[in-house]
């Protein structure tokens, strides 16, 4: 194989270069094309377990975050096909725990929100569980609302890889996971976690927030209230993502049917 | 906008909400002249007709949260061709459903008994009350919602958009900036 040559794959039509060792998202990012994710963060080691970053390489499904990009591939991501999937995943999400918008200091700056808004994800489709997690607001800086948890373990990740201090942790399998907060209380109190903790810092929905600083920003002017996610460099600032270039190719807008 | 020939009937209530959802509609404002060219109410609160005939288009803000509420549901979606859950609460819950997480028999005695301040409270049983639901639910968990628009509440330009959407015939379609669950 010619080693000047610049390997690259076609995303939704569109030549996307890559160096060796990149996955598809990561490839994807830095050439300004969104494609869809929750647990993925740039800065932390994939751990593919939301699927919402799902994609067709070669025709096979699979995780864009943990799926190394191959000279060549062809990858569908924005397909009416694959948005419907991450739809549902979405749904099962917003059912399984207590996601009310409208009282969440997150909201506006949720990826899950955001997420959604991209995905035109009108009604939550399934029944909801209406689940009991009680609040830990027992640490004197930061609360911890488990309802809106959607366990990405992007925190778990940052406090055990990069604070060093394993605060968090997923317990229990398949619909009985849940955070939990590694002492032998539970509480968060009880843990070595700080403000100045990576993990303090990376939750993608309203679980981990600063106390006394709720709605300093009012609903409807939030990062994204302003512009779509699809359109917004990073939350966490690495790998900023340009306007998504494949707009010509996009689906129409799902609409406020029953999807 | 083109006058049809023939005005759609439209209906619309409010189960479990709050009526925020109904004051967002009105906000639509002097385009409720042009919706009145093209359409004209059944029963809602607008005209305080109390049962609901046959509808092209029914609106229920609202989740479910006592018998009644599921009572008016159904007359709606009896007479209704197309059922439009409007707002957070008839979408998932919303904020009645804060109290899911609690049994019903709790709540009546901490507002009725156990409340500071009450005396000789008692949880009223008039039989003319409806029956509290053991949980508040969304409106597709009951019947089968054709349209869904959220949010606490929807502003009128989303409302605006899906009515003259379905009004034109269109499937209805709400972009960034229309879709809000907050």
């Amino acid at each position: 194989m010619n080693q000047n040559k610049q390997t690259t794959f076609t995303l939704d039509g569109k030549t996307i270069p890559f160096s060796p060792g990149q996955t598809l998202i990561q490839a994807a990012m830095a050439a300004g094309v969104y494609i869809p994710h929750l647990c993925f963060n740039p800065e932390f080691k994939p751990h593919g377990s939301c699927k919402v970053c799902t994609v067709k390489a070669d025709g096979r499904q699979t995780s864009s975050c943990t799926h190394q990009a191959q000279d060549g591939m062809m990858v569908e991501s924005n397909t009416r096909e694959i948005n419907d999937e991450r739809r549902a995943l979405l749904q099962m999400l917003f059912v399984e725990g207590n996601h009310f918008c409208p009282s969440c200091e997150k909201s506006g700056s949720c990826q899950l929100q955001a997420t959604a808004y991209e995905m035109g994800m009108m009604s939550p489709h399934f029944d909801h569980f209406f689940p009991d997690r009680p609040l830990d607001a027992s640490h004197p800086d930061y609360l911890l609302d488990f309802n809106r948890c959607i366990l990405c373990s992007l925190c778990v990740r940052a406090s055990r890889d990069v604070d060093g201090k394993n605060v968090f942790a997923l317990s229990g399998r398949g619909i009985e996971s849940h955070l939990i907060v590694n002492a032998k209380s539970g509480r968060l109190a009880d843990t070595g976690f700080s403000g100045e903790d990576k993990a303090a810092h990376v939750c993608p929905v309203g679980v981990i927030l600063k106390k006394r600083v709720g709605f300093a920003i009012p609903i409807g002017s939030r990062s994204f209230d302003e512009q779509p996610i699809s359109a917004t460099p990073h939350p966490q600032g690495a790998c900023p993502v340009g306007p998504r270039s494949n707009a010509a190719t996009l689906p129409p807008h799902p609409t406020v049917k029953d999807v | 906008m083109n006058i049809p020939s023939k005005k759609l009937r439209v209906a619309t209530t409010s189960l479990a909400g709050c009526f925020g959802c109904h004051m967002s509609f009105l906000d639509i404002d002097e385009r409720l002249l042009d919706l009145l060219q093209l359409v004209e109410f059944d029963r809602s609160p607008l005209t305080d007709i109390k049962h609901c005939g046959p509808c092209d288009i029914g609106i229920i803000e609202g989740g479910l949260c006592n018998a009644e509420n599921v009572h008016v549901l159904r007359e709606f979606r009896a007479n209704c061709n197309i059922l439009i859950a409007l707002g957070a609460c008839a979408v998932n819950g919303g904020l009645p459903a804060q109290r899911n997480h609690l049994s019903l028999a709790a709540i009546l005695e901490e507002v009725y008994h156990a409340q500071h301040g009450l005396v000789d409270g008692f949880i009223p049983n008039d039989p003319e009350l409806p029956l509290p639901l053991d949980k508040v639910h969304p409106i597709h968990e009951v019947v089968k919602v054709d349209y869904f628009i959220p949010g606490c509440p929807p502003s009128a330009d989303a409302i605006w958009k899906v009515l003259t959407d379905l009004l034109a015939g269109r499937e209805p379609e709400l972009g960034h900036g229309l879709i809000h669950y907050d």
